[in-house]
């Protein structure tokens, strides 16, 4: 459909400009991995032990930075009206919104996550399944923060809105996640937390379309 | 297709400011209206309304097919434009880009004659940050002739243009309205095509 590509396309191209796009993200993701075993002591056996849970929670944090202007900017500047008068309901719209964000930035981070977990000391084991982890995890961060970015339209300082809205809803994938993964190093079975993560994505990816257009007709109105 | 704009006692307020109330208003096909008003009057408030955008307070805004009342949302998402003064366009993406994108989600496609028609042919590889307001307004513009809908609200169309493309766009208007199409226009100056004018707010 002729629309549909269109609107991906240019969700794109837009998502990996915003915010200085997936370089930007590596960078702030390279930082934040590097600050906190900084502060826990540098202990190797102890780095080893916790580098699977930093390179997760860092994932987290870096999944903040664009999301401010993944509604603001077309709020502000009239798109968002077009946008909703195209063949494509609002919700759809949401959604394919959050998925090229969730391509142009939290695929590059996936894919950065298990070579920083792995520089930290991880076993080399665990990089699949953080990886895994990562781009499905990076797919609940991506709708969840969209909901927080759609309800702080309109508002001042959204950006600081919209993490107070989303990082507790980023604790339950943090800690499936981190459980699957430390379990995995334990060589305990892995399976149960891993799941839980995919079911989480896949509510959010599933539910949040729909508030994220209610927020926006909303926001318009 | 629309083939008319019905609005019936309609109220509208922004936030607890009331605009207006009592507004009636309908619109065949070919024909022009320009809404006229003080500044804040709510002329704009008014054009998003019927875009859907806005929830009157009181009243009923409908639209008529060949075969009877259409469904709002249906008759919107096919058969309406709405260019104001938030146009949309990226800063950062040339004009081609944003003229396409425009034209391909509101159900166009070839932006040729729309290029012709607006003299846009040395703007298009531009990025849209490049562009002074009248160029700009002439690339959002581009999407009325790019993908053809019935209704068209504009919000002061003609203000940042220059008398050369203010008669362009004219013309663009009496082809529109010629071919049965309807246009609703918030202005201060008058259109240049013959307008049935409306006064909004008191």
């Amino acid at each position: 459909m002729r629309a549909l590509s269109a609107l991906f396309g240019r969700e794109l191209s837009l998502a990996w400009g915003r915010g200085g796009g997936p370089l930007l993200a590596l960078a702030f993701y390279a930082a934040v991995a590097t600050l906190l075993p900084l502060a826990s002591g540098r202990e190797p056996e102890r780095l080893a032990a916790i580098a699977p849970g930093v390179a997760w929670l860092a994932l987290a944090l870096s999944a903040l930075l664009s999301l401010e202007r993944l509604f603001e900017r077309d709020y502000e500047d009239g798109a968002l009206d077009l946008l909703s008068l195209g063949p494509i309901p609002l919700e759809a719209v949401a959604a394919i919104k959050c998925l090229a964000q969730w391509l142009a930035t939290g695929a590059p981070l996936a894919l950065a996550a298990p070579v920083a977990a792995i520089a930290l000391g991880a076993p080399p084991a665990a990089a699949p399944l953080l990886f895994a982890c990562a781009l499905i995890g990076g797919l609940a961060f991506a709708f969840v923060g969209g909901l927080g970015a759609s309800l702080a339209l309109g508002s001042r300082r959204g950006g600081l809105l919209i993490a107070v809205i989303v990082l507790p809803l980023f604790a339950p994938p943090v800690i499936f996640g981190a459980g699957a993964l430390s379990s995995l190093t334990a060589g305990l079975p892995w399976t149960g937390g891993f799941l839980l993560l995919c079911a989480y994505s896949t509510a959010a990816v599933g539910l949040s379309p729909f508030a994220m257009a209610a927020a926006c007709r909303n926001a318009l109105s | 297709m629309i083939t008319a704009l019905k609005i019936g006692g309609l109220a509208l307020s922004r936030g607890e400011r009331a605009l207006f109330s009592g507004l009636d208003l309908s619109v065949s096909a070919g024909e022009a209206v320009s809404l006229v008003g003080r500044n804040g009057a709510g002329k704009t408030s008014l054009l998003r309304a019927i875009a859907g955008l806005l929830r009157p307070t009181a009243g009923t805004i409908g639209f008529e097919g060949p075969d009877g009342a259409l469904d709002p949302q249906d008759a919107r998402v096919g058969g309406l434009h709405m260019v104001g003064h938030h146009d949309g366009l990226k800063p950062g993406r040339t004009a081609r880009e944003e003229l396409q994108f425009q034209a391909d989600w509101t159900g166009g496609g070839d932006i040729d004659e729309a290029v012709r028609a607006l003299d846009l042919n040395r703007l298009l590889d531009l990025e849209v940050r490049r562009l002074s307001a009248g160029q700009r307004r002439r690339v959002a513009l581009a999407r009325l002739l790019a993908a053809p809908r019935t209704l068209w609200l504009l919000d002061e169309p003609m203000a940042p243009l220059d008398a050369g493309h203010r008669r362009g766009l004219g013309e663009a208007m009496t082809r529109h309205i010629a071919g049965g199409g309807m246009i609703v226009a918030a202005v201060h100056d008058p259109l240049p095509i013959p307008a049935r004018d409306v006064q909004v707010g008191a």
